[in-house]
């Protein structure tokens, strides 16, 4: 299930906020679509990132995906244990498996995200 | 027919299966207009007798380097390929195989992939190898291609002493690749290394060298170069000849950040030029910047050993066009020949013949010297090739070297119109003394 | 692959004992110095590269235990869709091996090389009459080479018409092969994917829609990958030529329509081939191969240099082609592979090459018709030299595509190309070539239909094979996450 206290986007990542921090991982759908993930490359903190940029690429054996931002803001913060353990994706997407921190610069983008329960209508009708 | 196992009735029994009356009726989705209604203008078919005897005597039209005293280099190479290579590869399990998708039923080439890419390792004394490129020259411009992808900067500062062959290819790939190729100068006729220090700035994402350079030099400061590039941020290519590194400290030591280059002088046959190998090694860092196959060792079901491609997830077959490049095969048989050669050879067969050419070059070399007409070329320490200066056409020189059986030397106006009277020579292992006796004796003669 | 060899082969850094070597060379003769006079003491390596140290006969040993673990053309049927993995005659290689050939320097005089610049300009020839473009260059070493390639011959022409800074757009169909995506995108053009309709042709009002003055080209397979005729080939032409974009022709399935339809004849402005697919050159375990380009006449100054000409009875390479793109791999090309692909031509003829194309067809069209009760079939329209399967019908079951795959080499059948077009779902594309006889395509008719039966009875016989190979299934997982990409003893 996915938790009610996150944001979600349609291309699958989820969106923790506190204050002005954003934390940004992927979706347990996206973790069991793409299958064992092998490498994680994570953006250098410091970068700024545009809502919709690419800024992340998880790799499984078979398959690979960008990561993009659900908002505008600078990355203040990346999750170094990925380098790894990629497969904290799989184990525990929603926490241990988080992949950057974004300092928001406009939060009222949020608004344009998904809630839990729009989400899950979302990847049914996917 | 040979090379089609369908009979007349094979091919009607399967009509009857499809549920059509002629073959004619499978292409019905081709519109008319597109289909040809004469044959196509091509010579008679030859049966295999004929056509051997046609095509060897087409062979004869050339002289093979067996027929002829060979003295060209710059960058192919005349080695011994050992009986051994030719049978290896000859075993049609390996070359009739394709790439080795499915792992179980490719343990062979995939193994030897993996023997290979430990090896090249081993040479150019860098963490990761791929599983081979398509050549020397497009292996400089894969590096490239690495270094402006991890730096995200687009110009690349190359030595004048890289192989021109190299030069051109790369050139073309940067002209369409927008990136910006700056040329160091020969300064006083030598390109050095320090030559390029000035020419790195913070835009450049690589400087590249070769270790022999094209004219058989062994340039110092490649060491103080690295440190150059590293401080401006950018990386330091290196395209060295793999025998060489039998003798010679290998780029990674000296600071390389990639090495590459042909890997023709391990076994494989000049061929007119291809088909033959590129290598490239790079530090780990890069390892997800390399393009090409990769195989890496696993286990099975079971716990046993066993081997795959590994790290497709780079590769356009699953990136498309966001694919760390476009290249979806490698050499592997070359490399297979490479890993056969170096397999049967082992440090001291690899320091043998290396240090045979290394001694040969410089016994004619000196030699040559004593020739009136003929003058040193670029100073300083050379491997197994070397330029002098010839009082005479040199073009013309190669003509009529042909006429005693001796191919070469190059001329090398052809490549550095201001270096209009030097030559360069390339001597391996495979040279007798009497033919570079013989040589000298011509040279003397003519000159 | 005769040997069960449960041990596995050694890695041979394993099998090294110091002072072995499997090599010998003529003694020194001429004086000798030592090195530290001649060459740069602070080069000289300190260690001697760690490389195995093992004899001749070992060497051979290791080789041949290699090569009995691969499955290979010569050993069985090998249905790879899209590789057209036909015999590879022999007297290919026996030519190819002719010293007057395999030792000849790219850089010997022309007159020393007659013969080798002979079966350059003639296989250039040969393959601009097959496929009815004007031009030839062989320099390109792979098909994914001549892709990019033929980009840049198209960015080179529209440079030239000063267009080049507005058609930045190069459009390729949802079913393309990835490198066509990776080479457009690698030449530094935008990669517009355009829609396939129910027929598996390219959805021409979608077409319509992406193709602009900011088109540079189009890239088709033609077969496409789903083995299927791009029927409107010559509307999709007027449309993308009406717009001022060229069309370029993906070879990889030209084995099909050898001698009965011509790339150049339908509109194609560049195409490749891949001479170890088409002109029965091997495959070499994943290379060496050939992507010769061929183009037609407004884009011929631009190829890449030195060309082949003729003059009077001789010939010599042109270097002096000022709007040449330049070099795009060292020397020739691969011109072994090259005179493999010319030796084949010749022993074939045109009749051959067209019996080619209709015997792969039918025997595509064969399989097709024996399996297409037996699994789903994406598009139910007659096949060319292929066809793609869709495994959905046993995902139902939980059995994948690939427990499918690995199955059938558990009967010494290479598996089809799996998960490939992306566009159909656990896809198998089949490709049998006109060299298998009937025999050998019932005997794959009788292993894929047992395997559709064990399928629905049996699942985990599949999801477990293969059981009967060298290796069971590897652990991919591990490998890209661990990655072990050398032997460290």
């Amino acid at each position: 299930m996915n938790p009610a206290d996150l944001k979600y986007t349609k291309e699958h990542e989820w969106i923790r906020v506190s204050g002005k921090r954003a934390i940004i991982g992927i979706t347990d759908y996206a973790q069991k679509e793409l299958g064992d993930v092998v490498f994680v490359d994570l953006p250098s903190p410091g970068q700024e990132v545009v809502k919709g940029d690419d800024f992340a690429v998880v790799e499984s054996v078979k398959a690979v995906s960008d990561v993009y931002a659900p908002i505008s803001g600078i990355i203040v913060e990346v999750n170094d244990n990925l380098q790894d353990s990629p497969e904290l994706l799989n184990s525990d997407p929603y926490n241990d498996g988080w992949i950057a921190v974004i300092e928001m610069r406009d939060p009222s983008e949020l608004a344009e995200l998904m809630t839990n329960e729009e989400y899950e209508a979302f990847i049914k009708g996917a | 027919m040979a090379f089609i196992a369908n009979t007349p009735a094979d091919q009607a029994e399967m009509l009857a299966a499809i549920g059509v009356a002629e073959i004619a009726e499978l292409f019905a989705d081709i519109p008319a207009s597109l289909r040809l209604t004469r044959e196509l203008n091509l010579p008679a078919p030859e049966a295999e007798p004929i056509l051997l005897k046609n095509l060897k005597s087409l062979a004869a039209r050339n002289i093979s380097a067996g027929e002829a005293v060979v003295f060209l280099g710059a960058g192919t190479y005349d080695h011994y390929v050992p009986s051994v290579v030719g049978h290896i590869l000859g075993r049609s399990e390996f070359y009739t195989a394709y790439t080795p998708y499915q792992a179980e039923i490719s343990q062979g080439t995939l193994q030897a992939i993996y023997e290979y890419q430990t090896m090249i390792c081993n040479l150019t004394g860098l963490d990761v190898s791929n599983a081979s490129l398509y050549d020397g020259a497009t292996a400089v411009v894969e590096a490239v291609l690495m270094a402006t992808g991890a730096t995200r900067r687009c110009k690349v500062v190359v030595s004048a002493g890289l192989n021109p062959e190299y030069r051109r290819v790369l050139a073309t790939y940067c002209d369409f690749l927008d990136l910006q190729l700056v040329v160091g100068l020969l300064s006083e006729g030598e390109p050095s290394a320090e030559q390029l220090h000035d020419l790195v700035d913070e835009q450049t994402a690589a400087v590249i060298v070769q270790y022999p350079n094209f004219f058989g030099q062994i340039e110092a400061g490649i060491e103080q170069l690295a440190e150059v590039a590293h401080a401006k941020g950018a990386l330091l290519i290196c395209a060295a000849n793999p025998i060489a590194l039998g003798l010679l400290k290998p780029p990674g030591e000296l600071g390389v950040d990639i090495a590459c280059g042909e890997g023709q002088a391990l076994g494989n046959r000049m061929a007119f030029g291809g088909p033959h190998l590129g290598y490239l090694a790079c530090r780990e860092q890069y390892l997800r910047r390399m393009p090409g196959r990769i195989v890496g060792a696993t286990t099975d079901a079971s716990g046993k050993r066993g081997y795959v491609l590994t790290l497709q997830a780079r590769e356009q077959h699953i990136r498309r066009q966001k694919a760390t490049s476009n290249i979806c095969s490698n050499q592997a048989l070359n490399a297979l020949a490479a890993t056969v050669y170096l397999s049967l050879l082992g440090p001291q067969g690899l320091a043998q013949v290396a240090e045979h050419s290394v001694q040969k070059a410089h016994y004619l070399y000196n030699q040559l010297l004593q020739i009136e007409g003929i003058s040193p070329g670029l100073p300083g320490p050379f491997f197994h090739e070397f330029t002098v200066r010839v009082k005479a056409n040199p073009e013309e020189l190669f003509s009529r070297l042909v006429e005693y059986g001796i191919l070469g030397p190059l001329p090398l106006a052809r490549y550095y119109p201001e270096l209009s009277d030097l030559v360069l020579f390339c001597v391996t292992e495979q040279r007798t003394k009497e033919e570079l006796d013989y040589l000298v004796k011509v040279l003397g003669g003519l000159l | 692959m005769r040997v069960n060899n449960t041990a596995g082969v050694k890695p041979i850094f394993a099998e090294s004992v110091p002072g072995r070597t499997g090599f010998s060379l003529p003694a020194l003769d001429v004086p000798s110095q030592p090195l530290s006079a001649i060459l740069p003491a602070d080069l000289l390596r300190q260690e001697p590269p760690v490389l195995p140290e093992v004899s001749e006969l070992g060497v051979v040993r290791h080789f041949t235990r290699l090569s009995q673990l691969n499955h290979s053309v010569d050993s069985g049927f090998y249905p790879l869709g899209s590789c057209t993995m036909k015999y590879n005659p022999k007297i290919n290689e026996d030519v190819a091996g002719l010293d007057g050939f395999a030792d000849l320097h790219p850089l010997q005089p022309e007159e020393t090389c007659q013969g080798a610049l002979q079966v350059i300009f003639e296989l250039e020839q040969y393959l601009c009459e097959i496929t009815g473009m004007d031009a030839f260059t062989l320099q390109p070493a792979a098909g994914a080479h001549g892709e990019l390639t033929g980009l840049m011959l198209i960015k080179a022409y529209h440079r030239q018409r000063g267009e080049a800074a507005t058609r930045t757009e190069v459009i390729v169909p949802d079913s393309a092969h990835g490198t066509n995506p990776a080479s457009a995108a690698m030449c530094g053009f935008k990669v517009v994917e355009v829609p396939s309709n129910e027929r598996g042709n390219v959805d021409i009002a979608a077409l319509r829609r992406v193709v602009g003055p900011q088109t540079a080209a189009l890239m088709l397979t033609n077969p496409n990958t789903l083995g299927l005729f791009e029927e409107n080939i010559l509307e999709i032409a007027e449309i993308v030529h009406e717009a001022g974009g060229l069309l370029y022709y993906d070879g990889a399935n030209a084995n099909a329509i050898l001698g009965i339809a011509r790339p150049g004849d339908m509109g194609f402005d560049v195409i490749h081939l891949n001479l170890h697919k088409t002109f029965a050159a091997p495959h070499g375990g994943g290379g060496p191969g050939a992507g010769p380009v061929g183009v037609k006449r407004a884009l011929e100054p631009f190829l890449p240099l030195p060309r082949v000409i003729k003059d009077a009875d001789s010939y010599r390479f042109n270097y002096d082609l000022p709007q040449s793109i330049g070099k795009v791999k060292g020397f020739y090309g691969n011109f072994l592979v090259a005179l493999k692909a010319y030796t084949y031509i010749r022993q074939m003829g045109a009749a051959g090459l067209k019996a080619v194309a209709e015997n792969a067809v039918l025997n595509a069209n064969y399989l097709l018709a024996q399996l297409k009760d037996y699994f789903d079939l994406p598009y139910p329209r007659r096949c060319m030299h292929e066809f793609v399967l869709s495994g959905s019908r046993q995902k139902a079951n939980g059995v994948k595509t690939l427990d499918m795959a690995k199955r059938l080499l558990d009967f010494g059948i290479h598996a089809p190309t799996i998960y490939f077009p992306l566009i159909v779902e656990e896809a198998m594309m089949i490709e049998p070539t006109e060299t298998e006889s009937k025999q050998t395509l019932d005997e794959f008719v009788q292993a894929m239909r047992q395997i559709a039966r064990e399928a629905e009875e049996s699942p985990e016989l599949l999801q477990q094979a293969p059981t009967k190979l060298p290796v069971s299934r590897l652990d991919e997982t591990a490998a890209a996450r661990n990655p072990d990409l050398r032997w460290r003893g």
